[in-house]
């Protein structure tokens, strides 16, 4: 996969992501504050470097396909569109208000989403038929879809794993947000998820394993041609809340409304983050 | 006896995909299909059905027409959220083909029969639910249900069940009138329903009843305008189907009717219990209540407490 040579830089777009989150997560309704701050470099550097899409024409044909399959990262992915230029920055006002089409889960009306989710499992499988429809065009399109790491424990994700490799569905990489918690605690104390990059290997997948707050190291595993023949699943490891001191790795980070001098407690941390 | 309406609907998609390269057949290791007879656009997923779902959805949303094979039993409870959010939430092209419906699969026993499906499907937004009742018309209503914008679901069988003794031209989303008369309206959906509904014309007759006989293949969107016309003339409605009594069938004739005329609608369906013994379909569905006696009873019964 080529980028352009003035492509924005991803570290940037991420920084202003967590902006977007924070602000939507002071609005009326709050937001899943943790998982959206968690995705924030894996979102800007899908927009920024790696995906082939177009904001002014969301469905053309060639397009490459993201699915957030963990629908809960909603806040983060809206922020990702409207820095991609789908849509202006003044929809995101619409986000939790009546009549609004923003809802915590992202909705396919939505311009740039390609089809909508919160119910944790399903982006896999959806997955596994855009690449069926790719293999039938013969088209050079992938399909990327964004799992949480809690998600994982879902059946119907492994369901479609397996589907996807018996298919050889290369054209498929899953991208796992591995903050290491859901919503009661860590992953490893419910329903413990390691060993992770054994459990995909096993199921014929090609594992990378990356800094999730790496826009470099990101890019580099996404943008790295797939073993033929086998789907590719990026294990991201990240922060749950990542940006924000007073919340981050802990499990109360995932849903929050800020009031008023929490929210200025969080833009400080954020210019503070920037600046270092 | 036909063909059953799965084998019929395997023809059709045998002689279709070749045809319109849109259609993709995704199965699920059913065994309907020979893999070799069209392996461009043939799929075996496995024994997968929410992934089953879950694919059609991604394949329709990249411009294609998936014709899905499963039970209707796993279509309809196992694979639910997947056909919910996936497929109809977005509205997509992919047609359903659920097989072994109600009891049809008879000595398979409970985790087998699907006695829910029509509740399931037909709440729905988006979705289209068709039933056809004998061997041609589920050829004649799935080419048909290819014109159908969003997602169908066409409930099939898995036996040969005999073929429709009078059939006038099969229109998806229109009621099938095989008999017409003013005293009291029968309406099926679905082989052996249809078939009871007939046969209970034909003893009525001979009482000097004139039985009105509606085919309701399609019941989403439900023609209740047709319904309703020969309900408003007899004041008496008796809904006969091959599914649990709850939120099937006749629930939907009943819920549609009472907003519209004043008539006494009485269901003959499958008792609200799981059918504990084995046995072929017709003799599960007959020990199951649905029968052309009950039928021809609940008129009886019906005529002297009609609102009319």
């Amino acid at each position: 996969m080529t980028t352009t040579i003035d492509a924005p830089p991803a570290a940037g777009t991420a920084a202003r992501i967590r902006e977007h989150v924070v602000n939507l997560c002071a609005g009326p309704e709050g937001g899943h504050l943790g998982g959206s701050m968690s995705l924030a470099e894996i979102l800007a550097t899908l927009y920024t470097r790696v995906l082939r899409v177009d904001p002014l024409d969301p469905a053309f044909p060639g397009r490459d396909v993201l699915l957030l399959s963990k629908g809960h990262g909603g806040l983060a992915l809206y922020a990702a569109l409207t820095e991609a230029g789908f849509f202006p920055a003044e929809r995101l006002a619409e986000y939790g208000r009546p009549g609004g089409e923003f809802m915590a889960h992202p909705h396919a009306e939505i311009p740039g989403v390609e089809m909508p989710s919160g119910s944790l499992g399903h982006g896999l499988a959806l997955a596994v038929g855009f690449g069926l429809g790719f293999r039938l065009d013969g088209a050079d399109r992938r399909c990327f879809v964004v799992m949480g790491d809690g998600e994982l424990q879902e059946g119907s994700v492994w369901e479609a794993a397996s589907v996807a490799a018996a298919q050889r569905l290369d054209t498929l990489v899953a991208i796992v947000d591995r903050n290491r918690l859901q919503i009661t605690g860590a992953t490893e104390t419910i329903d413990a998820l390691e060993p992770l990059a054994d459990r995909w290997s096993a199921f014929g997948w090609t594992v990378r394993q990356v800094d999730g707050h790496s826009c470099e190291e990101l890019e580099a595993a996404l943008t790295e041609p797939p073993t033929p023949g086998r789907p590719t699943v990026v294990i991201a490891h990240t922060v749950k809340g990542k940006g924000l001191p007073f919340v981050e790795d802990q499990p109360r980070s995932h849903y929050a409304k800020l009031g008023e001098r929490q929210h200025a407690k969080a833009l400080a941390a954020l210019r503070r983050g920037a600046a270092s | 006896m036909t063909a059953s309406s799965r084998e019929v609907y395997r023809d059709a998609v045998l002689d279709l995909l070749p045809q319109d390269d849109r259609l993709v057949c995704l199965d699920s290791d059913t065994g309907l299909f020979d893999a070799a007879a069209f392996p461009e656009r043939y799929v075996n997923l496995g024994i997968a059905e929410h992934t089953l779902m879950g694919a059609a959805a991604g394949l329709a949303k990249s411009g294609r027409m998936p014709l899905v094979n499963t039970m209707a039993a796993f279509a309809s409870s196992r694979a639910n959220e997947a056909v919910k959010i996936d497929i109809a939430l977005n509205n997509l092209p992919v047609r359903i083909a659920a097989t072994h419906s109600g009891v049809s699969a008879g000595h398979l026993g409970p985790t087998h029969h699907a006695l829910e499906d029509l509740a399931v499907m037909r709440t729905l937004p988006n979705m289209t639910v068709v039933v056809p009742a004998d061997g041609p018309q589920t050829g004649t209503l799935f080419r048909q249900s290819l014109r159908v914008n969003g997602p169908v679901y066409l409930r099939l069988g898995r036996n040969a069940t005999p073929e429709l003794p009078e059939a006038p031209p099969v229109t998806l989303g229109l009621a099938q009138v095989l008999r017409d008369g003013a005293d009291v309206t029968l309406a099926a959906c679905g082989p052996y329903p249809v078939l009871a509904a007939l046969d209970a014309a034909d003893a009525l007759a001979d009482e000097g009843v004139r039985a009105s006989v509606l085919n309701v293949h399609t019941v989403k969107p439900l023609d209740v305008a047709t319904i309703a016309a020969h309900a408003q003339r007899s004041g008496v409605v008796v809904t006969v189907e091959e599914h649990w009594r709850n939120a099937g069938f006749g629930a939907a004739v009943a819920e549609s009717l009472a907003e519209i005329t004043p008539s006494l609608v009485l269901r003959v369906a499958m008792p609200d219990a799981f059918v504990p013994v084995s046995g072929g379909q017709r003799y599960l569905a007959e020990r199951g209540g649905v029968t052309s006696a009950a039928v021809a009873a609940k008129a009886r019964s019906a005529l002297g407490r009609s609102p009319r």
